[in-house]
C-alpha cells in the first residue's frame, strides 16, 4: 500500500484507542492528553480510533479526555486484539484521512500494531517515546531512552508521513475529564473477511502471583537478592510490597538460584524498571543490576554489608539484619497505615 | 506425521550494553572498540526454534544483516546447533531503520523460500524498537505472534502463548508465522563443542549482497529510511544524597520510615 507523497495533504493527531477487557486503557487516555497539546501546536485536531466491538461508551469517554472525533469500527472480529484486522484497519482510515501524526501506546499490543502497520505503508515509527514535542520545523519530535537509558534520541520523521510514534506507558499524565466536552462518533466501516482473521486467540490466562502487575508497571517494587538465602524467604518481600502496594523483584543471582521465575529479573541481562520507589532488599549492586534500576525514582537499600554497592547509589540506606528490618518494616507501615487520621473532607 | 517446519531465526550483533560509555567531549557513545555479542533476546529467539526442532524435527536457519563482522554471531547460532546460516551484507545497507531493515530481511527470507516458522527477540538491545519482527509480518503478509514464551508446531499451524500486561494468551495462527521471543522466556543453550568443529569445517555460510538477492537499493540505506536520529542528548543521572541508618533494627526502621515519609515518598 503506497500512500500519497505530499506532506500538505496530511493534517491532525491522531490516537489508536486500545479497549482491553472493556475499558480504555490508561495509556491510551495519556496519549489523548499529549495528541492535545500537539494538536493546538499544529493549529489541528485530535482524533481516536477505535477498533474493536460494543465499545461506543468508549469512544464517548475518549471525546471527554480531549479527542475531537473518534472513528468508531466496530465488528464482533475485533473484539479481541490481534495483528492483521487492526493493522488492516488502521491502514485503511490513515489512507481514507491522512493523518499528520500517529501515536501508539508502547504496550504490546501497541508496538504489536505499531510495527506491523509501519512496514505496510512504510512510514517511520518511534518506539516508547517519553516526550513527545513540534520542532521549529513543525515536525515531530520524538524523543526516546537509548542504551539502556544512558541517553535520550531525538527521532525526526522528516519526508514520510503519518509521523508514528509509540509511547512509553504512565509517562505522561491522565488529562482531566470533562464530561461536557463535544465531539463526534464517527462510525467507519472497514469490511473484515475470513483471509484477515489468521489468528486466533483461543485461550487466556490471567497472571498469578502479581496479578495484572508485571515489575515494568509496579510503582513501588521490593526486589531480593542472594541475601535472601531461601525462596522461601521471598514471602517476607512478598509481604512488604502487599503493605506498599507494589510488587516483587529479583536479582539475577536470586533467579540463577531457581528462586523465583526469570520475569521478575531486574539489570542488564533482566528487566529495566523505574519505579517510583525501588526497594533492594539484599542485593550488593553489581553493575548489571544497577543497569536494570538505577533511573528509578526513590532507591532505598537494605543490607548486612555496609560496604555493599547499592549504599552508593540510594537515596535510603539500612544497614542491618534483612530478616529482621523487613518484617519490622512491614508491621512498622501497617501500623501507620491503621493510624493515619481519617482526611478532613471524608470526616 | 508431517516434517518439521523450517525456521529461519533473525538475529543482530549488538555492543554489549555494559561496555557501552559516552564520550565526555562529544557527548555521543563510543561504539568503536565496544565488544559485541548476539543480541540477548536474539538468543531466546534461538533457542526457541531449536527446541522446535528438538522436538519436530525440521531445521533451523539463521540470519542476520550488517558488516562482515557480524559472521562471529553467526558462527556462534551454528555451534548452537543451526543447521545453515546467511549473512546480507552490503555497504548500501548502512544506516537503515527498521523500515529498510524488515525489507532486507522479508526479501532474503523470501528468496530462502521453503520457511514455515519466523523467529525474532523481541527487540534489541541497542534499538529497543520491536518494530522489525513485526514488520517482516507486514512486508510478507503473514501471520505474527509476538512476545512469545512457548510455541508449539502443529503441523499446519502453530500455536504460541504470549506474555501481555496482564497475563498470557495463547494465539493459534496458519503458517508461515513470525514469532518474536519474550526477552527471558527460556535458557538459551551455549554451544556445544562438536557444533564449533562443524563451523570450523566451514561450508555453512552463504554471504549474499543486495543484489544476490533483489533487493532494491531505492529502498534501503540511510535515504530511505523515513526516520533519523536528529540528535542524543547523555541523560544525567541524579546525583542521590544517601540518608544511612543503622543500629537497633527497630529504631532504624523508624527512622527510614519517617524519613521517607518527611520526603513524601509514602504518601504519594
Amino acid at each position: 500500500m503506497t500512500l500519497p507523497k505530499d506532506k500538505t495533504e496530511y493534517r491532525g493527531v491522531w490516537v489508536f484507542l486500545e479497549a482491553r477487557r472493556g475499558r480504555l486503557r490508561d495509556v491510551s487516555r495519556q496519549l489523548l492528553g499529549v495528541a492535545r497539546g500537539l494538536a493546538q501546536t499544529r493549529g489541528s485536531d485530535v482524533s481516536g480510533v477505535l477498533p474493536s466491538w460494543n465499545v461506543e461508551p468508549l469512544a464517548r469517554e475518549a471525546i471527554e479526555f480531549g479527542a475531537d472525533r473518534v472513528y468508531l469500527v466496530e465488528d464482533p472480529r475485533l473484539e479481541t486484539y490481534t495483528s492483521r484486522p487492526y493493522a488492516k484497519v488502521m491502514a485503511t482510515l490513515i489512507g481514507k484521512h491522512k493523518p499528520e501524526i500517529v501515536l501508539f501506546g508502547a504496550s504490546k499490543n501497541g508496538r504489536d500494531l505499531g510495527g506491523r502497520l509501519h512496514a505496510m505503508i512504510e512510514t517511520g515509527l518511534a518506539a516508547d517515546c517519553v516526550k513527545l514535542e513540534i520542532d521549529a520545523d513543525g515536525n515531530l519530535d520524538m524523543i526516546r531512552p537509548s542504551f539502556g537509558g544512558k541517553s535520550l534520541a531525538h527521532i525526526l520523521c522528516k519526508q514520510h508521513r503519518p509521523q508514528m510514534a509509540s509511547a512509553r506507558p504512565n509517562v505522561f499524565p491522565i488529562p482531566p475529564r470533562d464530561p461536557a466536552r463535544k465531539g463526534e462518533v464517527v462510525r467507519e466501516p472497514v469490511e473484515i473477511t475470513d483471509a484477515d482473521l489468521d489468528a486466533k486467540v483461543v485461550s487466556f490466562e490471567e497472571r498469578r502471583g502479581h496479578k495484572g502487575n508485571p515489575i515494568e508497571d509496579a510503582k513501588i517494587l521490593v526486589a531480593g537478592g542472594f541475601g535472601l538465602r531461601d525462596p522461601k524467604n521471598f514471602r517476607l518481600l512478598e509481604d512488604l510490597a502487599k503493605e506498599l502496594g507494589g510488587a516483587v523483584a529479583a536479582s539475577r543471582k536470586a533467579v540463577d538460584a531457581g528462586w523465583v521465575p526469570k520475569d521478575y529479573q531486574v539489570g542488564q541481562t533482566g528487566r529495566t524498571v523505574r519505579p517510583r520507589v525501588y526497594i533492594a532488599v539484599g542485593i550488593s549492586g553489581a553493575v548489571q543490576h544497577l543497569a536494570g534500576m538505577q533511573e528509578s525514582e526513590k532507591i532505598v537499600a537494605i543490607n548486612l554489608d555496609h560496604n555493599a554497592p547499592m549504599f552508593e547509589i540510594c537515596d535510603y540506606g539500612l544497614v542491618g539484619d534483612l530478616f529482621q528490618v523487613v518484617p519490622e518494616m512491614t508491621r512498622q507501615l501497617a501500623e501507620r497505615k491503621a493510624r493515619r487520621p481519617v482526611p478532613v473532607a471524608a470526616r | 506425521m508431517a516434517p518439521g517446519p523450517r525456521s529461519i531465526v533473525c538475529i543482530k550483533q549488538v555492543p554489549k550494553a555494559q561496555e557501552l560509555q559516552v564520550d565526555p567531549v562529544t557527548n555521543t557513545l563510543k561504539r568503536v572498540g565496544v565488544p559485541s555479542e548476539i543480541n540477548p533476546p536474539d538468543r531466546n529467539a534461538l533457542e526457541m526454534a531449536l527446541q522446535v526442532k528438538d522436538q519436530f524435527g525440521g531445521e533451523v536457519f539463521v540470519l542476520t544483516m550488517g558488516p562482515p563482522v557480524f559472521t562471529s554471531a553467526l558462527e556462534e547460532a551454528l555451534a548452537m546447533g543451526c543447521d545453515r546460516a546467511f549473512l546480507l551484507t552490503d555497504r548500501i545497507l548502512g544506516g537503515s531503520d527498521t523500515v529498510p531493515t524488515a525489507h532486507s530481511l522479508s526479501e532474503t527470507i523470501h528468496k530462502i523460500g521453503g520457511y514455515q516458522l519466523i523467529f525474532c527477540g523481541e527487540e534489541t538491545t541497542d534499538a529497543s524498537t520491536g518494530h522489525v519482527g513485526p514488520g517482516i509480518a507486514g512486508h510478507l503478509d503473514c501471520a505474527q505472534i509476538t512476545y512469545c514464551s512457548e510455541v508449539q508446531f502443529l503441523g499446519n499451524r502453530v500455536r504460541g502463548k504470549r506474555s501481555v500486561e496482564d497475563g498470557f494468551e495463547t494465539w493459534e495462527c496458519p503458517l508461515p508465522c513470525v514469532i518474536t521471543a519474550n526477552f527471558l522466556s527460556n535458557r538459551p543453550r551455549p554451544p556445544s563443542l562438536s557444533g564449533k568443529i562443524r563451523v570450523k569445517r566451514g561450508g555453512l555460510i552463504t554471504t549474499w549482497s543486495c543484489a544476490d538477492v533483489g533487493i532494491d537499493p531505492g529502498k534501503v540505506g540511510i535515504r530511505n529510511s523515513p526516520t533519523i536520529v536528529a540528535k542524543v542528548d547523555t541523560v544525567v543521572l541524579p546525583d542521590r544524597k544517601a540518608k544511612i541508618f543503622r543500629g537497633e533494627p527497630k529504631a532504624a526502621v523508624t527512622a527510614l520510615l519517617d524519613a521517607m515519609a518527611a520526603d513524601g515518598v509514602l504518601s504519594r
